[in-house]
């Protein structure tokens, strides 16, 4: 859109000429703007009529919605519509050193552990404006939805997922910390990455990093909390570990390899970085695998504490068939939860009672049905990724903070589902079997 | 696997536990060590396994009735080498392990006390080449030289892996809770000191160790141009994040967005 000011005289005339047979129709928009109550004098200058503002709410009492609410809805796509992007962009051309960073990505996103960590490698990296330094990624898994501009990334490697031969890399999907160490090896051989970063995490930072680390011949730093420049130090930098079970700090000197725990840092905001692929020049070397991953295996999801359940299918008021409700549970694999009306109600157990009263859940995937979403529940699944809410009422809080509703009967719509699993199970057996 | 046909020897599997002294994390008081104390009982549900357990590190009152502590888990004795405070134990362990090549070694994922990095399984693997695997919740069986063991995945998940013997493996807290420690057979268990020496740990001594303080809580910085931002942050209630209604569709098509939500997610498996 054009931020040039273009007057209509003509418009301008009708608005003042009372007896123009077009003149009511122009009154209610005189200038031709979004709002009446503001439009761009002759001069330029922004002209306002006070009482124009607002507009007559029910009682017949003028309102002023100052939240801006209502002028959000009434703004057309125009000069405002989108706030624009004020980032930084940084595109750095000839780094002085590298950072490595080593994000764990579980299912293909930055998680925010992996963007704190980010943040600590862009603080190494841009401590001396003179002499920049690049922040670089080594991705295993095939990314998602990847905002690896926004996280502060200025070179990627991307090894795993989707490779430019179309078959990608398997050899590290799954559990292969084998083949990884090997491949960040390669990596240490050819760009020699002067701090190597990874989150402390379980999922598998602290496994890889550990490795890496004994690898290398480094004596990491472990569960870093914090990091300082310290010109004292051989390596300008120093950094505060936890050690003995959480029990200690630990002040020392930054060494070349170190793990950290989550808000180590803060995460990049203000910037947008490059992100430029780089590739090694040699593919990563074959290793003998003396670890074998054979897969998953199935938990029974009812044995999942609640806390820490991945996928959860929690019931409220609006459930009426329970033994529908439990089925699908079963056949969907959730672990089931509930508000906490079901377990007043007597329907579940005390210790499946989602919310601020029970458990805080982390799931990432959370199916709610018929629950209205009350503000103690909505806490109790702040940090849920997914919500998927089927209910009867499209008004309530728990559709306002869904990212998919639903709306209509809760019943009707599990059995739907339910039929549907069982349909693409029974399509995937026989796929299986013709195989 | 045929228990009759073979003999003693061949089915008996050979795991060392390392084992070391913990700090109760109120009182601050030595006690076995929780993750290791979780070691020895997964060794000990072993069928057929000849369990060893090895301390280096000093022996004085205080780590004496915290490694009591395990010998009352039903041990006959805990082989011991002496290592001076603050040494560097991973030498003598490794020289330890290589001349009783077991075919299992267990252990705690990390100390509670001390440096606590977790790193001591991973530089034994390195020094004695064998492979190591981590977060173990059970092993299912050993035959042919190679263990079926289940990882233990965050969220209550499980991953099964096949590794190939001898290796390396260490139990976090979600294996199975460790049994009580009897008081008759922790004084009556013994201790088999062996010699070895202790190699100082110089970077340690030069670090500066002090009681954990508080991190910082994060605070939430709200980065907005206008003050109406700021006071929609502030206020901030359940805001409706763009999520996508269905409304007025029929069961059989809602029962489709969700479950290509389900899908995409990951969540459903195929069996």
């Amino acid at each position: 859109m054009s931020d040039i000011v273009r007057r209509d005289p003509r418009r301008e005339w009708i608005a003042r000429n009372r007896l123009h047979p077009e003149h009511l129709a122009v009154r209610v928009d005189p200038h031709g703007t979004a709002s009446p109550s503001e439009w761009p004098g002759p001069n330029g200058l922004t002209r306002r009529n006070p009482r124009a503002v607002g507009f007559i709410g029910p009682n017949g009492i003028k309102r002023i919605d100052r939240s801006g609410a209502q002028q959000a809805a009434t703004q057309s796509g125009g000069r405002q519509a989108q706030p624009k992007d004020t980032r930084r962009r940084v595109d750095i051309d000839a780094p002085d050193f590298l950072v490595a960073v080593v994000p764990d990505m579980p299912g293909g996103r930055l998680s925010s552990h992996d963007r704190d960590l980010l943040g600590m490698a862009r603080q190494l990296a841009d401590a001396d404006p003179e002499r920049p330094g690049a922040v670089l990624a080594v991705v295993f898994v095939e990314p998602r939805e990847a905002a690896f501009d926004e996280a502060g990334i200025d070179r990627l490697l991307s090894l795993g997922g989707a490779g430019e031969d179309g078959g990608g890399d398997a050899r590290f999907d799954g559990y292969a910390p084998e083949a990884r160490v090997a491949a960040l090896q390669a990596v240490e051989r050819e760009l020699a990455p002067r701090h190597w970063l990874l989150p402390d995490s379980a999922l598998g930072g602290a496994d890889l990093g550990r490795r890496l680390a004994v690898r290398l011949g480094e004596r990491p730093a472990t569960q870093v909390w914090q990091i300082e420049a310290d010109a004292v130090s051989e390596t300008d930098w120093r950094c505060i570990a936890r050690g003995a079970a959480g029990g200690t700090d630990m002040t020392r000197p930054l060494p070349r390899v170190a793990m950290a725990l989550a808000e180590c840092a803060e995460p990049v905001s203000e910037t947008r970085h490059a992100a430029r692929p780089v590739e090694l020049t040699q593919g990563p070397p074959q290793v003998l695998a003396r670890i074998e991953d054979l897969g998953a295996v199935a938990v029974d999801p009812a044995g999942v504490a609640l806390g820490e359940a991945e996928f959860i299918l929690s019931a409220g008021n609006g459930v009426k068939d329970w033994e529908a409700y439990h089925r699908a549970a079963r056949i969907l694999g959730a672990t089931e939860g509930a508000s906490r009306v079901a377990v007043d109600d007597g329907f579940m157990p005390r210790d499946r009672q989602v919310g601020a009263t029970g458990t805080w859940v982390t799931a990432r995937v959370y199916v709610a049905v018929g629950i209205s979403g009350a503000i103690q529940h909505l806490q109790g699944i702040q940090s849920c990724e997914k919500v998927v809410a089927i209910n009867l009422d499209g008004g309530c809080d728990m559709v306002k903070r869904a990212d998919l509703a639903v709306i209509g009967d809760a019943g009707e719509i599990l059995a739907a589902l339910v039929a549907m699993v069982e349909r693409y199970r029974e399509q995937q057996q026989e796929n299986r079997d013709a195989a | 696997m045929p228990h009759d046909v073979a003999t003693p020897a061949e089915t008996e599997l050979n795991v060392a536990v390392l084992v070391s002294v913990g700090r109760h994390p109120l009182t601050a008081r030595a006690r076995r060590a929780d993750q290791d104390a979780r070691a020895v009982e997964m060794a000990l549900t072993l069928p057929d396994a000849d369990v060893r357990l090895i301390h280096a590190g000093r022996h004085d009152d205080d780590s004496d009735s915290a490694l009591r502590g395990y010998l009352g888990m039903g041990l006959a004795s805990i082989g011991l080498l002496e290592q001076p405070s603050g040494a560097d134990v991973v030498p003598a362990l490794a020289a330890v392990l290589r001349d009783a090549s077991p075919q299992l070694v267990l252990t705690g994922a990390r100390a509670e006390t001390g440096e606590g990095s977790g790193l001591l399984p991973y530089l034994l693997a390195d020094w004695l080449g064998w492979p190591i695997v981590t977060g173990l919740a059970a092993v299912e069986s050993v035959e042919h030289g190679m263990a079926t063991v289940l990882q233990a995945l965050p969220r209550g998940q499980r991953r099964r892996l096949r590794v190939r013997l001898p290796a390396i493996a260490t139990v976090e807290s979600s294996a199975p809770a460790a049994r009580q420690s009897a008081f008759g057979p922790a004084r009556r268990g013994g201790f088999d000191p062996e010699t070895r020496d202790g190699v100082r740990d110089d970077a340690l001594s030069e670090w500066h160790v002090q009681p954990a303080r508080k991190r910082p809580k994060r605070l939430k910085i709200v980065k907005a141009a206008s003050a109406r931002d700021r006071f929609k942050a502030a206020a901030a209630k359940a805001q409706g994040g763009g999520g996508q209604v269905l409304e007025g569709a029929t069961p059989e098509q809602g029962a489709e967005a969700i479950f290509k939500l389900l899908e995409e997610e990951g969540v459903v498996r195929r069996s």
